[in-house]
């Protein structure tokens, strides 16, 4: 079947003449093996870091401010420095339970270049004190864990990873676990309690943060796969080359997944901070521009999770602190984009029901909200909808995220954004997450629900009356 | 049907001593019960409870939060059609309702012959190549109604048994590592002080 991006081994992912950090071995057919990887400077970071003493290691990463590439975007220096002082043993619990909708980032960097995550997963547990790592493939992923294993297998041959690891005294197994299926185990306390073979139920924060009580209540540290990833590269060349590129607070590079009505769909890697929404969407180098000679409607951001943005917000940059107030966030590096023949309450439901579908059931406003929101929208969308609908999403919306929910500015409507985050009823972000597709269509589209439902006409009692 | 055969339950040893509590070895050995036999049996359920320290509810209880596992049986094949959003901005629905012609089962369904399960499913991290499926976890991307009748009709004529395992394998890779080359795996209340490369001097 036919496939996009730059060579048929690795589809949908393009290069481009850019700061390569994480996929610079993309292009080679052959990166996913040992000999390829160790013949373009795998494992070199490694042996610096283990060159120095694991402090040292711990504050290179936290002076280069990695920040985490899973959806938050926590710094990983400041992250691993979080746990408890003298409890033993720590853990690394590896994210790679990537399942947001527009997102994939994590599964191409463990197909295509698995021994550059494991060395970063040895990095990690050098600087910070790991004793045992795991690492968490979605389980639908086939390929993803078949490399990682084969990858895995050969550094364990090789004496890259496990005991005395390069001679060093150094040791530390890395454990390949896979999932079966399940959105919200990607909420890191919920990956938890997945590894620890329970339903995959996010925990309770407070008392439940990873760094202070996480896999079998010690301390842990979940890091996302591209977060990872970066290390070799930063060991190697040191924060300061690291930090030169993008800009202060998000430096480096970032993948993200652009899917959706424009000329090249692909998974670019581009400069955080300084790369716009208009050069990742009309550039040349990469989407080109929108399909068919259309015109953008929307898009959304950051995942499916992320308040939709409008051509309004185009040349705002991969920068959270711009893009919080402008009513969104950039989530897990994932851009959705819609032109002007996008039925939009449709569009919104196909998001709504993938989170009403994922929610775990723990938290009522979400377990209850999350199915309400969806069946109202698919009774809009089939054309048996009423206007007292629209009152109702918004209200079933207020029981899981009350008070203002945020959303771009518009010229068009003339308003003003509301800046992100919300407030919220639930422990995760499965519940809101049913209804920023909804809040922003609503918001931003308001006549296309107009159109579409039975507009009820209010008559007072007394009114009649007085006809007679 | 069927508890672990004696290599399944080796492998599951060998799974189960990786983890500092065996019970974290609970979804890869649902996986391979499921390799075993296409679906997960009950008595396979029992079975692993046994190994890890549960009990079969419980097991159970882990089972059935999860897409993946089946308590029934269902296709050789099973062919999960992606219909977020990427997907549906790019004609999932429409394929969708192909498949479901061209099979003649409605999604959730198993055509006659047992040989596919149509489903629909959520996002599979393909969504720059949409519309995409999975057939046992393997892509097909940028689906067309043609393409996926070349993908029904290679399956009939059993041209990608290669290519694609039956229902239940997943990887068809697994870890090893070899007793001579692990670092070893400690229950957490048997560690009581930071790792020895810790203490401030470098390891190389």
């Amino acid at each position: 079947m036919s496939a996009g991006g730059t060579n048929s081994f690795a589809p949908g992912f393009y290069e481009g003449d850019r700061p390569r950090i994480v996929t610079s071995r993309f292009g080679l057919e052959d990166s996913h093996t040992l000999a390829r990887f160790v013949a373009t400077g795998g494992y070199e970071g490694l042996r610096r870091a283990l060159g120095r003493p694991a402090g040292e290691v711990h504050d290179e990463v936290r002076s280069a401010t990695v920040l985490g590439r899973g959806g938050a975007g926590f710094p990983a220096g400041t992250k691993w420095g979080l746990t408890p002082q003298e409890v033993w043993p720590r853990y690394l619990v590896v994210n790679g339970d990537e399942s947001e909708p527009g997102t994939y980032k994590d599964r191409l960097l463990m197909e295509r270049d698995p021994h550059q995550l494991i060395e970063g997963c040895l990095i990690a547990c050098y600087a910070a004190g790991l004793s045992q790592c795991f690492l968490y493939i979605r389980g639908e992923m086939a390929l993803a864990q078949e490399r990682v294993a084969t990858a895995l297998n050969d550094a364990y041959a090789a004496g890259y990873v496990g005991r005395n690891i390069l001679g060093s005294g150094f040791s530390v197994d890395i454990v390949l676990h896979w999932g079966a299926g399940a959105y919200v185990v990607g909420e890191e306390t919920a990956l938890i309690e997945s590894l620890e073979g329970n339903r995959g139920m996010p925990r309770l924060k407070p008392p439940y943060f990873p760094a202070a009580i996480g896999l079998y209540g010690q301390p842990t540290i979940v890091n996302n796969v591209e977060t990872l990833a970066n290390l070799p590269w930063l060991m190697v060349n040191g924060a300061e080359a690291y930090t030169a590129i993008g800009t202060p607070t998000s430096p480096g590079t970032r993948m993200v997944a652009v899917s959706g009505h424009v000329k090249r769909p692909g998974v670019y890697e581009i400069v955080n901070g300084t790369t716009t929404f208009r050069d990742l969407l009309f550039g040349e180098e990469f989407c080109g521009g929108m399909r068919d000679g259309r015109t953008l409607k929307a898009f959304v951001p950051g995942g499916g999770s992320a308040p939709w943005f409008l051509p309004d917000q185009l040349d705002l940059p991969f920068e959270a602190s711009q893009v919080g107030p402008a009513g969104s966030m950039l989530g897990s590096g994932a851009v959705m984009v819609m032109d002007d023949t996008t039925d939009i309450p449709r569009a919104a439901l196909t998001l709504t029901r993938f989170y009403a579908h994922e929610s775990c059931g723990k938290c009522t406003p979400c377990r209850e909200g999350g199915t309400w929101l969806e069946r109202i929208l698919s009774r809009i969308v089939d054309g048996k909808g009423t206007d007292a609908d629209l009152d109702q999403l918004m209200e079933v919306g207020q029981s899981i995220c009350p008070g203002a929910f945020p959303h771009a500015s518009s010229e068009r409507l003339g308003i003003n954004a509301t800046p992100f985050p919300y407030r919220m009823n639930t422990i995760c972000f499965v519940g809101p997450s049913a209804f920023a597709p909804v809040h922003s269509a609503l918001t931003l589209f308001r006549e296309e629900f107009d159109a579409r439902v039975t507009r009820r006409i209010h008559i007072p009692v007394s009114a009649v009356g007085a006809a007679q | 049907m069927a508890r672990l055969t004696e290599e399944n339950v080796r492998l599951a040893q060998e799974i189960i001593s990786r983890y500092p509590r065996p019970r974290s070895a609970m979804i890869p050995l649902l996986h391979l019960a499921q390799e075993q036999d296409g679906y997960v049996t009950e008595d396979a359920m029992a079975h692993i409870a046994g190994l890890v320290g549960a009990s079969p509810a419980e097991v159970y209880g882990t089972a059935s939060f999860y897409e993946m596992f089946k308590f029934h049986p269902v296709g050789r094949y099973v062919i999960n059609i992606c219909g977020t959003m990427s997907c549906a901005l790019a004609g999932a629905e429409d394929l969708m309702h192909h498949a479901e012609e061209k099979l003649g089962v409605r999604m959730g369904g198993t055509t006659d012959d047992g040989l596919i399960t149509l489903e629909r499913a959520e996002c599979q991290a393909a969504c720059t190549e949409a519309p995409c499926l999975q057939t046992n976890y393997r892509y097909s991307f940028r689906v067309t109604a043609e393409s996926f009748d070349t993908l029904v009709d290679d399956l009939r004529a059993g041209r990608l048994a290669d290519e694609i395992p039956p229902h239940g394998t997943v990887a068809r890779v697994r870890q090893h590592i070899p007793a001579d080359k692990g670092a070893g795996v400690h229950a957490p209340e048997d560690v009581k002080s930071a790792p020895a490369w810790l203490d401030g001097k470098a390891a190389l």
